[in-house]
This record gives C-alpha cells, structure tokens and sequence, in this order.
C-alpha cells in the first residue's frame, strides 16, 4: 500500500451521495472448501490444524513424475451444488491447467477449469429486509455464471515483516497440507439490482449461499477457518447508462458483515474517484477489517496470462445423466423453502423469523419443538437467556452447554405447574452454569414450585394475617387487592409458591 | 562376434530367466557379469559408452542375492526372476538417483517409487541402474543430457538416438538384457532402431505413467527395450496393466504380446494385412535406410501377409502439430523445477526473493533445448495465440487419428522406415534443430493418436553399415500386432544374419579395469 493510496474514509461521499449519481454492478467469487476426507487428488487427509507439511504425498507436493487421479466424491459434490443452486450440469467437462509461479503452488499450475465448468447458468434467490419494519421482504434472484472444481494452494507465512503480508518480510514458510484440497468456485452472473440494496443483496447471496452449503452437507463453510471465501467483484456506472464500468476485485472478504462494508466502501471509493474525474484502474484490492477500508493490490494489466489449456494428466469427467438425475433426488430441501415451511408451522411473524435465522436458532429451535416444547416457548429461551449467555461468554448458541432437549423440558415443568417462570430461568441459568440436567438443577437447587395445600395454606393465613387492611378489602369484593396477597405469599416461600393455586385458596378463605 | 560369444551378458533375458530358474546360474552370477561388463565399457564418461548414469552395483547385487535365496527356498518367482535391466533415469526410485538427464535435478532421490520400478521389483526383475538421455527426454540423440552424450556401440564417433540413447546402447553394449525406455515422439523406437535393438511403444495408456517425469503428458509412454522380441514381450507384460494412480492408464486386460511374440516366430503371417505408408519415403530418407526397408516389406511379403499401399494423408503435418502440442505441455510441466522444494538452488544467499531464486535456479539448472521447448510452449499457449497454435494443433492430432482408424480399416498393421536415417554423428546436429527433430517424422504420428508402434532390427545400410529400423504401427490395444510381426521378421532374418542383427556391430573395446 502505498501513502498515494491512503484515502480518508470521511472525505468519501456518503453512500447515499455515491448512488445518487453512480449505479453499482457486483459480481460475487465464492470459493468453498468441500468437506471431503481426502483432497482433490490424493488421497491425503483433509483435516485442518495438522502440523505443517504433515498431511502431503508426492501428488500433492507436486513432485516429478506424481500424477493426479480425481477424487469422485468431490465431483459428486460439486454436482449436488451445482443442482442445489438451479445449473445445467455439463454432460462432458475437463479440468484445465492455470500456469503461474507461486512458491505455494508446488507445480507452478492450479489444476481447475476454465471454459469447460462442471455446473452453469443457475440462479439463487436472496431476501433482503424490505425498507421499514412493516414492509414485505424483497426476493433478489441472483444469476449463477458456473461453478467449477479446483484444487487449493498451500499457504505461505511470510516471517519478519510488520503486517505479515510479503512486504518487508525476511523469509516465507511453506505449509503444504492445504494443497490440493477440493475448492469449489462459484461465480454469479453481473448482479444488477436496485443501487440502495446493492450492500444487503451482496451480504445476503453470500449468507444463503453458505446456509445451501451446509444443508447440502458438502462443507462446514466456516469463513473464519477459511472454508468459504469471498471477493467481491464491483463497478460503478452513471445513473441512467447501461454499459459497465471498470471494476475491482476485492480480495478475502471473509465475514458477511465485511461483504456489506466492503461493497459499500468500493462503492463510496470509486463514486469518489469518478466524481474527481479520475478513472477506476482494473485491479485486485485488499480489505482491512480494521479500518474498513480496501487498498490497491496487484493492477490487472500487470497480470499474468494463465495460459490454460486442458490438463493432459486427466481424463474428461462425462457424469451420466442418471447419476444426476439420482444425485438431484438426494437433495434436502432447499434453506429458504425449510425457512418459509417453518416459519409457517410455528406462526412466527417475518421480523421474529429473521431474528430466530440472524441468531442461528432455527435448527436449535426445530429441535427443541421436535423434543416437545411449543414454538413460542422454544424461542423465548433461545433467543433470550441462552443467546444472552452465549454473547457474554463469546461462544456459538449451540455450544452455550444448553440441549434442545433440556429446553423441551423446562418447558414440560412449567406447563405442568411444577415450575413458574421465575424458577424456570433459575433452572435454566443452573444449567448454562453446568450444574447439570434441568431436573438435576431443580432437585439440587431445591426449585420446586410449593402447590402442596398445607403447606401453601400456611402461607396463606400468614400473609393474610399480616395484612389485615387488604383482607378487608378482598371481603369487601376488591378482587384486584388479591395480588398483593400473592405477592407477600410469593414472598415468603421465595417465589417457589404456585400462583394459581394460592390464590385459589385466598379466595377460599376470604370468599369472593 | 555374436552374442552368444560375450558368455552370459550374451544371453538373452529369456535364457537368463530360464537358467536362472533351474538354477544352472545364480542370478548373483548373471548379475556380477553384467555389472563385469558396464565396468568394462560403460566409462569414462568422456569416451566410454555412458549409458549409465548412475549404477548401483550393491542394490542390484542385493536383489540377485535375495532372488537366488528365494529360490533355494522354493519360492514361485516372476517369469524374469534375476534378470537385469536397465532403467532410464526419468523413471522415480526410491534407492537410487532420478535426474531425468537435467542438471536442475542433479542429485534428487525421489521419496517413492514409479509404478513401473514397483512392478519390477515385485516381478524380482534386478535393477542395474539408471540410464542416460536428452534432458527430461527432449531430443534424439542423447546430446542434450546435462551429463554428456552416450556413444553408439556400433560407432563410438556416433549418437545412439533419443531420448532413451543410454537405455538402446546399454542393449547394444551388452551391458543389460533389458531396459525400460519412454517415447514422447519416438524416443524407444528411434533409439532402437539406430543401435539395431528392438524398441516397443505400448499403446497410450497401456503402461502406468505414474513416477514418469513427465515431457509432454499426452505423448508420454514408457515401454520395453530388449535386444530380441520375445524378451520385449515378456518385459512388457511384467510393466502394462491398469494402475488406479495414473487417471490415463487404460482399464482393459493387457493383450497377449508373449503369446503373439511366441506365434510370430513360427513364422507365418498369412492372412495378416500390412499397409506402407505412401507419405514416408522419398526426399530426406537415407538410401541405404529406404533399401532395407523395402527388403523388410519384401520379407513380410514372403511370409505371407497381404502388402499394399496405404495413404495417411496428414502425417505429414504430424511434426508441426507435434512440435505446438509438445513444448506446450512442456512448459507446464517443467514449471514445478522452482528450487523451493527439491533438487537444484542456485543464488539463495539470503538476499534474494524466491522469484529472483527461481529465475536463477532455471535459468542455471535447464539446458539449451529444455529452454528452447518452454519457450516456444509458452508463446503457443498465450492468451491470443492459443487458438492459431495450440488449438490448431490439437485439430491437426484428430486428423492424424483419423487418418490412423480409416487405414486401419482396410490393413492390420502399417509400416514405415523408422527413421530418416541411420545413426549420425556426435555434434553434427547439435546446432540444427530442425535437422534433430525430423528424426522423428515417422514415429510422431502414433505418439499424437496414441496407438502402438515399434521398431525392429532390418539390416544395414549399405553406405554406412549401420543399423536400420523397421517401423511397425499398430492400433489402440492391438499391441500384440507389433510382437507376431516382429518375431516373424526377426525369426526370417536369422539364417542370413546368423542370429541378432547385432551379432554383425564391431567388438567394443573394454578398459583396463
């Protein structure tokens, strides 16, 4: 980066300025990771956090004379996406040679493909929150260019420098275990869509596309693992012109969050540049997620020629139209269709639906329900005392030390009257503290509700004992004093008193 | 001097396989002699055959040992048990060297085993050593390996082909029975042909690439190299077979090539229709090369097979394609040669980048013509060119196919001189590479459509004396073709040859030590 570059973001027009004059179009690379056991071409072991170089073969290291061999459940993979996300399916497709140097490509060539991709021309629908809270969400249907298998790198670490990029570092360490993994590239069609959504629309295709991934099951697609990575493709052109501007390539965008901030950014950047008269320059950008800014990589034109052709040490994949055509009938149900289902099912409005997704609920939630619990109750514990838990101690809802299954059963105790909603939350913070299974807090906690007559009539005629003047009134026909009755019989048993019944018996003994 | 004259490195690998099993001879024995011979001829370097580039006389001895042992136990062992070979160093082995002939690998031992050298180790097949060529298998001559040219045993002033020079010459030179050569555009059956050997290229895909360093991946087979047909066979039915880690390697039974070896040398070949190739002859072939040839389609003749004329229009726009398609893979798969992982690093001296190490590191480590190659392959495969050049290469390959499949309707077999001419000498050709590579011209078209092809011993040109080829093409899986017609050939030539062919090369002279 040099000083030249650095530009100051509050001397950007604002976004609203930018789209005033300008239209962003967006094109979105996703590169996914697939979940196999073993990588693309070999059969070492995909498992992440070995120790450097430890996971490599001759075909992986790229050694002389080592061959390739295709790994079928990959290809099988990127079929099931390439279906999941509406393609037509090559019936005969290769993979080809990309050629350039870097240390950490170890034959100086990504095997991948280039005008012959195994899945193309699909859509994906996106949703995007409508304009006011009120409004009905807006469907975005985003246009699929391909999707197309290839092999990862490996990584390099660059030692001794400040920000750990190649500048200024004394050397690189090499750590060959990422490659040759199998990647999947998904590239969207020039994605044209109203320019004050054009953030959300990117942040959103990027969200469904991982939330497809996972219920596909052909990745975990963890972008903080680097299983699923995004650059972010974006042009501006004046309102009103059809032709497309010169665009830039922001690299590694790797939160869904920074996809937002970084089409945002590009989009006040350029706005800027074009207004100052200057011109966009074709090239790859970097985003910091500290600053929210993105810098100049490498210039295009600098760029290598790939020179791709087809890779001569493979033969081409031709998947039969059967074996498609079954791999289709294993699909599961697309993400957004299980969300409309339900969302449905449970009665939950759009705004309470987009909290349970944004939250990561649905599964935990569905599962809850499956274990007994009612929809609202489900998620009135996950969305409150166990994601509040869960943002305090930094961790995933799932990982909060809460089951579905100890939700269903907080929730079984307090339809059962043995727990009222106050014991419940003191039952469910017992187990997020690990004190064990909600009945196991209960017994050790000693938080059972007091229902038993003698025990609660004592309580009763204590309290009602104590407060002669509001007895008086609830003889005198005041049913709303009864209330303050409750509370001072609540009071007395430390909330552990059923509700109903005492004020079954105060009225009892007070007539009504 | 006939072969049978230089005791046991005179046999044959059948004979040697055969006397190894009843146990007339130890293949302890068989192999001290050999390795007797390569100390006798094969040095030094500057003057001596060096068709070897490294020997490894204790492994070899090792294995022998080790086959004697087991058969003393009784143990069933493989139909060439203690036989030595010679195998070209573009071949990976785990005990020994791999240089490919290239200076960029001086040194590297490769951490596992071709799929080739596992077969013949598990077929108990001794492995003498690794042999000389043209550095990673570019040229026909052997000129271009970094550590110096191999001499032909029929003229040590000459080449003895390429790439696999050292592999053809440690045949001739009696210095091993068997040797496994590799053949992009024809570098086992040039050889062959220029030292009077007989050199077979299995169909594509027929023996597993995997641990071959690759030149030009399409192109690229290894096949046997024996001084008999029969013992090509029989070392080609040891290496071919299916191999699941080479993705080209063809999944269909291995044809009967022993079988057909054994059945051709009755002698008859009635019934059997061969086809000359019309466009190969004429201006540019040697005529003593073009006499012999004829004689050897003569003789087919007499054996019975139906001779006729056949035209394969577009072979003779096979070398052009070739010389696109070739240095295009070349290009790729000489990239990985970076010095960050293996072999060669020249200019690490802490204060370079690692690009400017790369650039060093080939720019000292390849030879002239592996430069030449990756040149002319990145110029053909860059953005704009690519269609003009790869991709009008690749349409001139399906032609060549074509070509191949409407003559093998109407013949079984076709056939051609090998080469152009016989063998020339060292350094005439050196700085003409145009004048190299149409070497080539009449086995590069088998090489494009991945059928089989071999060449066989047919005599001596008159001007020269030296050995010249016969050239047998065959097609996809009927590598079996090649051996009935060769063993045929080489079973009607023996009365008036007295045995080889190569019985008639000159004695080599053996160093003192």
């Amino acid at each position: 980066m040099t000083t030249a570059e650095r530009v100051n973001p509050s001397s950007l027009p604002g976004f609203d300025d930018a789209i005033a004059r300008f239209e962003p179009v967006m094109g979105m690379e996703v590169h996914v990771e697939l979940g196999t056991a073993t990588k693309m071409f070999c059969g070492c072991s995909t498992e992440f956090g070995g120790d450097p170089n430890s996971q490599v073969c001759p075909v992986c290291l790229g050694l002389p004379g080592s061959l390739p061999v295709v790994n079928g459940t990959a290809v099988e993979s990127a079929i099931c996406i390439g279906l999941a996300l509406n393609c037509d399916i090559a019936e005969w497709c290769r993979f080809a040679r990309k050629n350039y140097f870097y240390p950490d490509m170890p034959k100086n060539f990504q095997v991948s493909q280039y005008d012959e991709p195994i899945a193309f021309d699909g859509w994906l629908d996106v949703t995007v929150p409508g304009a006011d809270a009120t409004a009905e969400p807006d469907v975005y249907r985003i246009g699929i260019e391909r999707a197309h298998m290839e092999e990862d790198t490996g990584k390099s670490l660059h030692v001794g420098g400040a920000t750990g990029r190649i500048h200024g570092a004394s050397h690189s360490l090499l750590d060959y275990n990422r490659s040759g993994i199998p990647l999947i590239e998904i590239v969207t069609k020039p994605i044209e869509v109203p320019p004050a959504v054009a953030p959300a629309v990117a942040r959103a295709y990027v969200t469904e596309l991982r939330e497809l991934i996972k219920a596909l099951a052909v990745s975990e697609a963890r972008m903080e693992l680097g299983q699923m990575r995004c650059d972010a493709n974006v042009s501006l052109r004046p309102v009103g012109t059809t032709a497309f501007g010169t665009r830039t390539e922001t690299k590694n965008v790797n939160s869904m969050r920074s996809v937002e901030r970084a089409v945002t950014y590009e989009v006040r950047r350029q706005a800027a540049v074009l207004t100052e008269g200057g011109s966009i320059v074709q090239e790859t950008r970097h985003w910091h997620e500290d600053t929210g800014e993105t810098t100049a990589g490498r210039a295009k034109e600098e760029a290598e020629d790939y020179r791709y052709f087809p890779e001569p040490d493979l033969v081409p994949i031709a998947p039969s139209r059967e074996w498609v055509e079954q791999l289709r009938t294993t699909l599961p149900e697309p993400p957004a269709a299980r969300r409309a289902r339900l969302q449905a099912e449970w009665g939950f409005t759009d705004l309470e639906m987009r909290d349970v997704v944004n939250a990561g609920a649905m599964p935990l939630i569905e599962a809850t329900i499956t274990a007994g619990a009612d929809a609202a109750g489900a998620k009135k514990w996950w969305l409150g005392e166990i994601s509040r838990t869960a943002n305090e101690r930094g961790t995933a809802l799932e990982d909060a030390g809460i089951t579905p299954a100890d939700v269903a059963r907080v929730e079984e105790l307090v339809a059962a009257g043995s727990l009222n909603d106050k014991l419940a939350r003191q039952v469910v913070e017992g187990v997020l503290a690990g004190e064990g299974a909600p009945d196991v807090v209960v017994e050790a906690r000693g938080l059972a509700v007091v229902s038993d007559d003698s025990a609660l009539g004592a309580a009763v005629d204590d309290a009602i004992a104590a407060n002669p003047d509001v007895a008086e009134k609830i003889r005198g026909g005041n049913m709303g004093a009864v209330g303050a009755i409750i509370g001072s019989v609540m009071k007395a048993t430390q909330g552990q008193a059923d509700a109903k019944r005492a004020r079954e018996l105060i009225i009892e003994r007070l007539g009504g | 001097m006939s072969g049978t004259e230089h005791g046991l490195v005179g046999r044959t690998a059948a004979e040697l396989a055969t006397s190894i099993a009843s146990g007339e001879v130890s293949a302890v024995e068989v192999t001290q002699a050999h390795l007797d011979r390569v100390d006798a001829v094969d040095g030094p370097a500057e003057s001596g055959v060096h068709a070897f580039l490294h020997v490894d006389a204790d492994g070899a001895l090792a294995a022998a040992a080790d086959v004697d042992a087991r058969r003393a136990a009784g143990e069933r062992l493989g139909p060439l048990a203690g036989v030595p070979l010679a195998l070209k160093d573009v071949i990976t082995t785990s005990d020994m060297p791999t240089t490919a002939g290239s200076r960029i690998l001086d040194g590297w031992r490769p951490p596992y085993d071709a799929t080739i050298a596992r077969r013949l180790r598990e077929a108990d097949v001794v492995v003498l050593g690794k042999t000389n060529m043209d550095e990673f298998a570019m040229g026909s001559s052997t000129e271009n390996s970094a550590f110096g040219p191999t001499r032909n045993p029929w003229d040590m002033t000459r080449i003895p082909g390429g790439s696999g020079g050292g592999s053809a010459a440690s045949l001739a030179a009696y210095e091993a029975p068997l040797a496994i050569g590799t053949d992009t555009g024809g570098s086992i059956r040039q050889p062959a042909a220029l030292t009077g050997t007989v050199g077979v290229k299995p169909t594509y895909g027929g023996v597993s690439r995997y641990g071959l360093i690759a030149c030009a991946s399409s192109l690229d087979q290894a096949g046997p190299c024996a001084r008999t047909v029969l013992d090509a066979a029989l070392l080609h039915s040891v290496v071919a077979g299916h191999d699941a880690l080479d993705a080209t390697s063809i999944d269909q039974p291995v044809p009967d090539v022993v079988g057909a070896a054994r059945r051709g040398a009755e002698g008859d070949l009635t019934g059997l229709r061969v086809g000359v190739v019309k466009e190969f002859g004429g201006e540019g072939y040697q005529a003593g090369v073009e006499a012999r040839f004829n004689d050897a389609v003569a003789q087919l003749s007499k054996l019975g097979a139906e001779v006729v004329e056949v035209s394969c229009p577009n072979f003779v726009y096979a070398l052009p394609a070739y010389y696109l398609i070739l240095p295009s893979e070349v290009s790729s798969n000489l990239a990985r040669f970076d010095a960050m992982r293996y072999g060669l690093r020249v200019g690490d001296d802490g204060t370079r980048s690692a690009e400017e190490v790369m650039n060093r590191t080939r720019g000292a480590g390849f030879g002239a013509e592996a430069k030449r190659r990756i040149m002319l392959g990145t110029y053909a495969l860059s953005s704009g060119y690519y269609d003009a050049y790869y991709g009008q290469a690749q349409k001139v390959r399906t032609l060549v196919a074509r070509d191949f499949e409407a003559a093998f309707g109407r013949v079984d077999v076709l056939v051609s001189p090998t080469t152009p001419t016989t063998a020339f000498p060292i350094g005439e050709r050196v700085d003409d590479p145009l004048a190299m590579y149409r070497n080539d011209l009449c086995t590069i078209p088998s090489n494009l459509a991945g059928n089989a092809s071999a060449s066989f011993p047919c005599g001596l040109a008159d001007e020269d004396g030296l050995p010249v080829g016969l050239h047998v093409m065959a097609p996809v899986l009927a590598d079996d073709r090649l051996y009935r017609v060769g063993a045929a050939l080489e079973q009607a030539y023996a009365g008036s040859w007295g045995g080889l062919l190569l019985n008639q090369a000159p004695e080599l002279k053996e160093s003192a030590s």
